[in-house]
């Protein structure tokens, strides 16, 4: 029996006995979300390139892939995955990085790992091997269940093979680094970002402000001399840390939250441990607060808050929805999952 | 998928009279002749009468209508400019046809974030416009960009020539306000470019008006390049042609556009704008590349080698802002160029991996001599979205069914050389047949199952976009 078919077999046999299930990669993000439960169905050995056609930029692996592997895979053809994801120690797999929607500090850029995947394989809550999505750039027939995946945390079916459009690896980067306060570096991140820059990071991090300028040599060169600060000296082990979520900010926080909201957004909470990266776009705090007051002012601000550490066991980590929302969520649970087996309680206490 | 159930619904009459309680009776329309120009979208092939014409002006007034129809089991398709071109559009004879052409409101640009909050109806175009005085403009350029509408792109994920290096509309939405099929809001996505949870802005996008009503989107702006030129080269041989697409990708530039011409399209347009183009030649590469000054002078040094190597006959770059203008102008008037050459012409769109252009344009051209019926070529090379035009006469007997079995063929060859059966035209009517060519009756079930769960009644463009098994096993017995 191959692989697919025994995996096909265990989910069966799971909705059978309305069995939850528990989709594990790498286990590198056991701690996003809510608590897993259910058996565990462990895809890390179900790896490997399946295709890869450097000068179409797209490359299709197995789920179980790491990040790293990828990443390395594509190097040797100069070639880069765009969003950044971070590897976690080499123990992140794509498929639990679309999963989770992951992506690293180029984003507001480059796009998310969503943005770049052009189709799926996934097995769904009957047992069955589906694929949606293809291996083009353009691709409109049918809805688009491949980027649906993006951020189900497995709930609506477990990702066999992932197609990924991948990018030509920028020729040369510099960052340019100078110190400021975290509202005026809201305002100047934002204002850099509304010049033709080739800007592929900018973030706030004690104190200082970075701007990550990537493309051929003569572009960053140029581009530099226009913008106010610092060369930083090894610049790539910094964005690393900062994606692999490796900086000292992130040390011994017991109480992390990540909020995602309109990058122009005045800087809050002025006296708390604050990162800020995509522009202002996603922002880190660590800081020991009432949930309810948080997200109650983040929503009124038009954004999400998760929360990433310090919630306890039974804890909504993600934002409140809607009735409407809830269902419609709901509604797309019992389409794919019918028995809801898969990863049932890691999104949502009531999904 | 279930049917509406048809046999309680409500007559056209009263179902213009419940309407009319809550909009503005100019805005519901019922006469033959007023309805008139709904009854077909960009694709006129499909026709059909709608029962009631409704305009409703805000998000409240799109929750009442569909409150209404789903209480009374009325079948809903709504409508932005009518500019698509698989029938999305098309109405249903006994239900609504909701356009959205009053939400035409910019409601908010913030420059500084990059982005816009607008109305469904508001034109492509016009959000570019409004933002050009900012330095900023919005990406996705359908070529129906004067006209169409936004909330229509997002119900086509509507492409165009930019988005080999921008992106699709899916990557350039942030957010969206959805009604659903019982009237309730529902916002997805997020200003701040992450939103917990299954992706559902994405669900929506593409899903062609059948999962649920747009009545908001904010959208995505980039700064403007400061700096743009384009190279035009020819090429004696359509392989040649070919093969130079995949090798600028190859090279690691990616153009801001990059499309494709044959001699059928080059002739047709030269002769209609006189853009200045070899007619000699078999195929014609138009690439444009922007960014700052280093950035277009770096890739047109490795463009204009590229072509070389593959035996362009001839290669010229921009000179000046009129000059790239003048190269665009034969392209982007292809289409009423070729109109002028045949009576009528079946805009085909499938996408496929770019090294099998040269293939697939081959196999395209025999067909063209076994059909006996023409083919232009004028496409979105860089992403491998082909737009063979195929030339007949409706008022020859048969040769409109005869273009479409052409267009029928090059869609599964599409799909064989790894491709898909449309890239940015949407599903609709039109391609419902060719669906099985791309999914298993497994997947066309899940997709049904989709569908299902969030319109239990097939209430939203019932009939569009995914075709039911029954239907498939039809298909599958021809």
């Amino acid at each position: 029996m191959t692989a697919i078919a025994e995996l096909q077999e265990t989910v069966r046999s799971a909705a059978a006995a309305q069995r939850p299930l528990c989709i594990v990669g790498g286990n590198s993000k056991r701690h996003l979300g809510r608590e897993p439960t259910g058996d565990p169905v462990d895809m890390s050995g179900h790896s490997g390139v399946v295709d890869y056609q450097p000068s179409e930029l797209v490359i299709t692996v197995r789920a179980g892939t790491t990040v790293s592997e990828l990443q390395k895979v594509l190097a040797a053809e100069n070639q880069v995955l765009a969003s950044e994801p971070p590897e976690l120690e080499g123990s992140a797999t794509v498929g639990g990085t679309l999963a989770c929607n992951l992506s690293g500090p180029s984003r507001p850029w480059q796009g998310s790992i969503r943005d770049h995947v052009l189709g799926v394989r996934i097995v769904n809550g009957k047992g069955e091997h589906l694929r949606f999505g293809g291996q083009v750039m353009k691709n409109v027939a049918g809805y688009d269940v491949s980027r649906l995946m993006a951020g189900a945390m497995g709930t609506l079916g477990i990702l066999t093979e992932i197609t990924l459009k991948v990018a030509p690896r920028p020729e040369a980067s510099a960052t340019l680094c100078r110190p400021s306060e975290a509202g005026e570096a809201v305002r100047a991140m934002n204002g850099l970002c509304r010049k033709p820059l080739p800007i592929s990071g900018a973030c706030w991090y004690d104190g200082s402000l970075y701007v990550r300028l990537s493309g051929p040599a003569s572009v960053v060169a140029a581009a530099a001399e226009r913008i106010e600060g610092s060369v930083l000296p090894d610049d790539a082990g910094f964005w690393f840390d900062l994606r692999e979520m490796s900086l000292p900010f992130f040390d011994d926080v017991e109480d992390l939250w990540c909020i995602s909201l309109r990058s122009t957004h005045d800087h809050f909470l002025d006296h708390a441990n604050w990162l800020l990266d995509w522009r202002g776009a996603r922002r880190w705090l660590a800081k020991r607060c009432n949930r309810d007051s948080l997200r109650n002012y983040v929503r009124d601000a038009g954004g999400e808050v998760w929360q990433v550490r310090g919630a306890e066991g039974g804890d909504e980590v993600f934002p409140e929805r809607s009735e409407a929302y809830r269902r419609t969520l709901l509604q797309l649970k019992q389409a794919l999952d019918p028995d809801a087996i898969f990863n049932p309680g890691r999104l949502y206490s009531w999904m | 998928m279930k049917q509406a159930a048809k046999a309680n619904a409500p007559d056209t009459v009263t179902l213009a009279a419940m309407l009319r309680e809550f909009i503005d009776e100019h805005y519901v329309v019922s006469a033959a002749e007023s309805k008139r120009p709904y009854e077909c979208d960009g694709l006129p092939v499909y026709k059909q009468m709608p029962g009631v014409v409704v305009m409703p002006s805000s998000t409240e007034e799109v929750q009442k209508v569909m409150r209404l129809c789903h209480a009374h089991k009325v079948p809903v398709v709504v409508r932005g400019a009518g500019t698509g071109l698989s029938g999305g559009a098309l109405p249903n004879p006994d239900g609504v046809l909701m356009s959205l052409t009053r939400l035409s409101r910019i409601l908010e640009i913030d420059a500084d974030a990059g982005l816009a909050r607008v109305q469904p109806g508001v034109t492509n175009l016009a959000i570019s416009e409004a933002c050009a005085p900012l330095g900023l403009f919005y990406a996705p350029d359908p070529s129906s960009q004067i006209a169409c509408s936004i909330g229509g792109n997002v119900a086509e994920n509507a492409g165009g020539v930019h988005c080999l290096k921008y992106g699709l509309t899916v990557h350039n939405v942030l957010q969206l306000t959805v009604v659903t099929v019982d009237g309730e809001i529902v916002t997805v996505g997020s200003e701040g470019m992450a939103s917990a949870g299954p992706d559902l802005m994405a669900l929506m996008i593409g899903s062609e008006g059948m999962l649920g009503v747009v009545t908001e989107v904010t959208v995505r702006l980039v700064p403007q390049p400061p700096h743009c030129q384009v190279v035009l080269a020819s090429f004696d041989e359509l392989e040649h042609a070919g093969d130079a697409v995949s090798a600028v990708i190859a090279e690691g530039i990616i153009p801001a556009g990059f499309e494709m011409m044959d001699s059928y399209a080059i002739r047709a347009a030269e002769d209609y704008v006189g853009a200045g183009y070899d007619t000699s030649a078999a195929a014609l590469l138009l690439c444009e590349l922007d960014g700052t000054e280093q950035e277009v002078a770096y890739g047109i040094g490795q463009v204009t080698a590229v072509f070389r190597r593959h035996r362009a006959t001839s290669i010229r770059v921009s000179q000046s802002e009129t000059e790239r203008l003048l190269f665009w102008k034969g392209r982007k008037s292809a289409f009423p160029a070729v109109g002028r050459i045949s009576p009528d012409y079946y805009c085909m769109d499938g996408t496929i991996p770019r090294r099998m252009l040269s293939r697939v344009l081959s196999d395209i051209s025999r067909l063209s001599g076994e059909y006996g019926l023409r083919v232009a070529n004028v496409f979105h090379a860089g992403d491998g979205n082909m737009h063979p035009l195929i030339l007949f006469d409706e008022s020859n007997p048969g040769e409109l069914q005869k273009a479409e079995q052409f267009g029928a063929e090059i869609l599964k060859l599409c799909v064989a050389a790894g491709g898909c059966i449309t890239g940015e035209h949407g599903v609709g009517v039109e391609k419902l047949a060719q669906m099985p060519e791309q999914f298993s009756d497994a997947e066309l079930a899940q997709l049904n199952a989709i569908k299902d769960a969030l319109d239990p009644d097939a209430l939203l463009n019932p009939g569009k976009g995914v075709p039911t098994l029954k239907r498939c096993q039809e298909y599958r017995a021809r």
